[in-house]
């Protein structure tokens, strides 16, 4: 990053230091060029909140949670057990997360395997964050603009989650609009179930482009996202009708990043 | 004397069968493997009392909601009539509860009232289904069979009521004539509507009809009890300890398989000491591959399901044209579970049909098509999940033999070669700190 440094675990841990919490980045978050915008629009609200916070570096590896979904459990349970033992071997307590994948993963599923940390997704912290006043947005990029949430399936209908993205998006002072399929009813995007990291089975229709058209059809600005695949597969449904000079797809840390020039 | 003989005769034979019906249903249940679910009572009784009881998550979709609302009240107040009948029928009496005076004329208005609306309902869900026909009633897995279940049932419960209405017209014109048996009660707000359309028969041919009524209506009970348990209306009974039993944890946590970690625990400390062994018998399978495979409680979901679509009408897979119905999944398993139970209770318990949930009834390409996007499982008013039989059996494909789709065995190899479903270097993951 240009002006701090972000520490590892590692580091820390030598320094005798513990952060306040650990920042779980993630594979897409790490490794995908426009999800890595994400993380580092995240890493800035961190650190301009005043965060004491660290990453694994290369000690992170995937949560197992394509393999879960695509039926591979043993893969799941290995990957699951070898990032319990780096974390637990830190003693690490509380996680954010950048995608409500790892998200999900990290909280319902790592506790009956050895791992039980309170886990937050990123919406949640930033949540707090503004909330509490650390962080503080006036105004902005976004101010008057009209915006539209899309809920991701991990997120929203696994978890529960529909408030918190929804209250960070708020302090943008923009024109927050509805799809009609939202909340418990919102569309997935076509990522879920590891269908991310397969062409889709035969239809006539893919998903991505149904939710991009319902998210357009509501003339937005910006679509506002909170997963990193939904942010692949939205990008790509705005691009295919065209309307990637209009819309933006954007995550909503990115927006308050945006709104507070950072 | 005769009467009251051969109706205690029907009412026990009509009582036997479906007591039998319902041990067979649930040995079909208990196929499935044993799980304990009885962790928080207290939120469970909660549960079912808002779902099942409250009707909570009819509402998402209105006219739908409001409808059922009125079968569903109708069914379980104009049962209080039912009781009447049986102590009528068993003792000979004529509407013996008409000692409350005023609170019956209050019930039987009341009946009267539901079972219009009970009508205006079946009329209304007929035609949603015949006339207007709705996208998820006309669906390709409601071909034949459940096309024709459905409409039964609907018709039955008008001809129910109907025999309701006709048997208190007629009733009231004999009260008001004076006829010897029919005492003076009940108030008749809406078959008093019918009334002048029999009014001009005489004294004899109103109590054959009546009679008549009275009959086709217990008959038509006990009949239509007995088709329950054959028809998706087992609904009615099996939302309640389907609603009960549902999963409470956030919906996005899939089951751990214990299974598989004490063999991957094994695999990564030598020195662990190795769970029990299995009781003798063939090891247990990874995943599903047919009904027996899948837990008691994913068997009940199927027999709870009445085939209204919800789910599948919010697929996204299912509405980009993919092969993938949940309700398809669930009305599989259930024709699955009830043939290899047929098949069992012929044959004996050692009997291998040679057919299997899995490609005899559910292909793979429905199984990969699934975004596991928890929408189906929000959709279901009674709880069912159809996801946890997707995951099951795409285990079986993946763990047993290894039949991913090539990209995702692609993804499993990355994983484990490089920490990460993509192709990069776990040493560059702090890549994105740079510029």
């Amino acid at each position: 990053m240009e002006n701090f440094k972000v520490p590892t675990m590692a580091e820390m841990t030598a320094r005798g230091e513990k952060p306040e919490i650990l920042f779980w980045v993630g594979c897409a978050g790490s490794f995908d060029d426009r999800a890595k915008k994400v993380t580092k629009a995240l890493a800035k609200l961190l650190h301009h909140a005043g965060m004491r916070f660290a990453v694994l570096g290369t000690e992170e590896s995937c949560t197992g949670d394509p393999a879960k979904r695509a039926g591979n459990e043993f893969l799941f349970q290995m990957q699951a057990m070898n990032n319990i033992t780096v974390l637990n071997g830190y003693e690490v307590t509380k996680i954010v997360t950048g995608c409500p994948h790892c998200f999900n993963t990290l909280k319902n599923e790592y506790p009956q395997l050895g791992g039980s940390y309170e886990v937050l997704h990123h919406s949640q912290l930033l949540q707090q964050l503004l909330d509490s006043g650390r962080l503080k947005v006036e105004g902005g990029a976004y101010r008057g603009k009209k915006v539209t949430f899309h809920d991701p399936c991990y997120l929203g209908r696994a978890n529960d989650v529909y408030e918190a993205p929804r209250r960070v998006i708020m302090r943008l002072d923009s024109l927050m609009t509805e799809m009609k399929r939202s909340k418990a009813n919102g569309l997935c995007c076509g990522a879920g179930g590891a269908q991310m990291f397969k062409e889709p089975e035969k239809g006539d229709k893919d998903i991505n482009m149904e939710r991009a058209e319902e998210a357009l059809a509501l003339k937005p600005e910006s679509i506002a996202v909170a997963c990193p695949f939904c942010m692949t597969m939205l990008s790509d449904g705005v691009k295919l009708n065209n309307m990637e000079g209009e819309v933006k797809v954007k995550d909503i840390a990115e927006m308050i990043a945006e709104a507070m020039d950072l | 004397m005769l009467s009251q003989f051969l109706f205690l005769l029907c009412l026990a034979t009509g009582i036997y069968f479906f007591a039998r019906k319902i041990r067979e249903v649930s040995s079909n249940i208990h196929l499935g493997r044993p799980l304990q679910i009885n962790d928080r009572p207290g939120d469970r009784w909660k549960v079912m009392a808002r779902v099942a009881l409250g009707q909570s998550k009819m509402g998402s979709r209105p006219v739908a909601a409001f409808f059922h609302l009125l079968i569903y009240v109708g069914f379980v107040i104009i049962n209080i009539e039912v009781l009447e009948i049986i102590i009528d029928g068993l003792f000979g009496t004529h509407r013996v509860l008409s000692f409350m005076g005023s609170f019956y004329d209050f019930l039987i208005a009341a009946f009267e009232w539901l079972a219009l609306g009970v009508l205006l309902a079946c009329f209304v869900f007929l035609s949603r289904r015949n006339i207007i026909r709705l996208k998820r009633m006309i669906m390709p897995e409601l071909k034949g069979w459940p096309r024709t279940d459905a409409n039964l049932i609907l018709v039955t419960e008008i001809l129910l009521m109907s025999a309701f209405l006709i048997m208190n017209a007629t009733d009231s014109i004999l009260q008001a004539r004076g006829a010897a048996h029919y005492v003076q009660a009940g108030a008749f707000p809406v078959s008093g509507m019918l009334v002048p359309f029999f009014d001009g028969m005489s004294n004899d041919a109103l109590i054959l009809l009546e009679r008549s009524c009275w009959w086709f209506h217990i008959l038509g009970i006990l009949a239509f009890l007995n088709y329950v348990p054959y028809s998706k209306h087992l609904h009615i009974l099996l939302a309640f300890p389907n609603t009960w039993y549902s999963k409470l944890s956030p919906k996005g946590q899939f089951n751990n398989m214990e299974s598989v970690m004490n063999e991957v625990k094994l695999m990564m400390d030598p020195s662990a000491v190795p769970a029990p062994a299995a009781p003798e018998g063939t090891p247990q399978r990874f995943g599903a591959r047919d009904v027996r495979d899948l837990n008691w409680k994913q068997l009940m979901d199927a027999y709870s399901c009445t085939e209204c679509g919800r789910c599948t009408s919010s697929c996204p897979a299912n509405l980009t044209g993919k092969l993938l119905s949940p309700r398809k999944i669930m009305m599989d398993t259930r024709d699955r579970v009830e043939e290899l139970g047929r098949q069992l209770r012929i044959h004996g318990p050692g009997h291998d049909d040679g057919k299997t949930l899995l490609n005899d009834y559910i292909r793979p390409e429905e199984l990969w098509a699934c975004t596991s996007c928890n929408a189906c499982v929000e959709a279901c008013p009674v709880l069912i999940d159809p996801l946890s039989i997707i995951i099951d059996m795409r285990r079986y494909l993946v763990m047993e033999q290894s039949a991913a789709p090539a990209e995702l065995n692609g993804m499993f190899t990355k994983i484990e070669n490089n920490g990460a479903p993509w192709q990069f270097s776990p040493a560059d993951r702090m890549n994105w700190t740079e510029s």
